[in-house]
């Protein structure tokens, strides 16, 4: 299930086709267990708040909340945060579209916020979420949670629950796929992409 | 894709579709929040340069680009240079030079948009010129029929009045006609523009005739301080021939909507009772404005500055760039 070729690390040989890094059944399971995480470092999850970026990590805010309904029968409330509008490398690379923001009703004043995103790479998304909630409200506490930790932060930010960590060099770029996106589930690292 | 916003007629039905979602995405942003704001505009400046009168489109741009934290300086003909006798040319270099990266003008020559934008290096967006046009009061109907109906493709919006004079109605009919929407002017002939058979519209002289179809009707203002001459025997004929009152209310689907863009002149185009009435989006026009024009003002502005790209290229005629485009190829 899990495939680590030992070729995708840094300096490595970096020819080839996407290699498989986590196939469906593997990001099934690693959802699981940071739903399962989520649940033990906030002992019951009571007061939490699950809000993913756009566009995967709002899917996967979805997802841990239903795994988190399964596993100890409480409903969090599940919302996406768009950080477009909050970037800082809007002139950098242009304009893009706006994504959406959909806040659950409950808030997020004095909640505790769980930040769901798929790839962790230079931290700036983050940092764009934390000056995002700091207008929408004030959380009891921020969390953060990825699928996928790659390396390469750019700012001292790190993430409380990671589904994988993947060395990878600048050149090599991680795809995460999901089933409600893409079709289907999976985590590739594709050698020749130059960044993300 | 585009540097500025001068006509309806320059967006296509992807580049329309695109201003009008990412409306809706900042309005959702920004829903029940206290603090309205958003960053992503800081240290730009924006400029409106008014040489007419208006109330909602000058503090509906001052507000969509103050909620996107860019600088307004606000400029209107009286009591300025202008009134000195400086030109168009002399005052909009001039409020280049203040270094401006976007000049928002409103003038009364249909036109002038134009050659500002040959004349300065920012975006220019045009706010209605004469009886020329008024883009982001399109925009901001569109969006408005788009809400309330949930679609535009397919439905049929009559525009009734003072066509002759109206930058609103052509805008309208220019980008509702992009967007999949049958138009139908409706106006005494004495207050059509001459070359109307070219506009993608139907046009009729009977409104009763065509209310039963409408999906929703647009009131426009009749503009009397264009009028030089008259174009109908009296306000009270006009009324009754062209108004908005209860009776022809009743005639439309129920469903069907009345939009005004204001000022109104109540009891001439439209009556108050139908103004005020449930069906009226006419508060809400404004409201959408607000998010219509930080759009436009963030798909113009919120990229990769042109002034400081164009100074690094000294030519003043200033070819767009690939990365001028308005969506890169998005990536997670």
């Amino acid at each position: 299930m899990v495939i680590v070729p030992g070729s995708a690390f840094p300096g490595g040989p970096t020819i080839g086709s996407p290699r498989t890094i986590l196939d469906a059944a593997a990001v099934a399971r690693v959802i699981d267990r940071i739903a399962h995480q989520i649940l033990e470092k906030t002992g019951g999850a009571a007061d939490a708040v699950v809000l993913g970026i756009p566009t995967r990590g709002a899917h996967l805010a979805r997802r841990l909340a239903t795994r988190i309904q399964t596993f100890e029968n409480v409903a969090l409330p599940v919302g996406s945060l768009d950080v477009t509008l909050y970037r800082d490398d809007l002139r950098l690379r242009g304009v893009r579209a706006l994504e959406e923001t959909d806040l659950p009703s409950v808030g997020i004043d004095g909640r505790l916020v769980v930040l769901v995103d798929d790839v962790l790479f230079s931290g700036r998304t983050v940092r764009a979420a934390l000056d995002a909630l700091g207008d929408l409200g004030r959380p009891r506490a921020v969390q953060l949670a990825v699928l996928v930790d790659r390396g390469h932060r750019e700012l001292p930010i790190r993430a409380d629950y990671v589904g994988k960590n993947i060395p990878t060099s600048l050149a090599e770029s991680v795809r995460v796929r999901l089933s409600e996106v893409d079709g289907r589930d999976c985590v590739e690292l594709d050698p020749m992409e130059g960044g993300r | 894709m585009i540097r500025h916003l001068l006509s309806a007629a320059d967006l296509d039905r992807e580049s329309a579709t695109t201003i009008l979602d990412t409306a809706e995405q900042m309005d959702r942003a920004l829903a029940g929040r206290e603090v309205k704001k958003l960053p992503t505009l800081r240290g730009r400046t924006v400029v409106n340069l008014f040489f007419e009168d208006s109330t909602r489109t000058r503090t509906s741009f001052e507000l969509a680009a103050k909620r996107l934290s860019a600088d307004v300086i606000n400029f209107s003909a009286k009591g300025s240079s202008v009134s000195k006798g400086e030109s168009l040319k002399d005052t909009a270099l001039t409020l280049e030079a203040m270094g401006s990266d976007a000049v928002v003008i409103r003038h009364s020559m249909s036109g002038a948009p134009h050659r500002l934008a040959g004349w300065i290096r920012g975006s220019v967006v045009n706010a209605g010129d004469g009886t020329h046009e008024h883009p982001t009061q399109a925009l901001l109907d569109a969006f408005t029929i788009r809400r309330r109906t949930g679609r535009l493709e397919g439905l049929r919006v009559v525009i009734v009045g003072d066509v002759l004079h109206s930058r609103v109605a052509r805008s309208n009919v220019l980008l509702l006609h992009t967007l999949g929407v049958e138009v139908t002017l409706v106006a005494p002939p004495t207050l059509l523009p001459v070359g109307i058979e070219a506009w993608p519209a139907e046009v009729s002289y009977d409104l009763d005739a065509v209310l039963p179809k409408a999906d929703a009707v647009m009131m426009l203002r009749v503009q009397r301080e264009r009028m030089s001459a008259s174009f109908f025997p009296t306000q009270r004929e006009y009324s009754r021939r062209y108004g908005l009152d209860r009776q022809r209310l009743a005639r439309m689907p129920e469903q069907a909507i009345v939009m005004h863009p204001g000022p109104m002149n109540r009891g001439m185009e439209i009556a108050a009772e139908v103004a005020d009435c449930v069906r009226s989006t006419i508060v809400e026009q404004v409201s959408n404005g607000v998010s219509v024009r930080m759009a436009v003002l963030y798909l113009l502005l919120g990229g990769g500055s042109r002034r400081e790209s164009r100074r690094r290229t000294p030519s003043r005629g200033g070819v767009m760039s690939s990365d001028d485009a308005l969506f890169p190829a998005e990536e997670s």
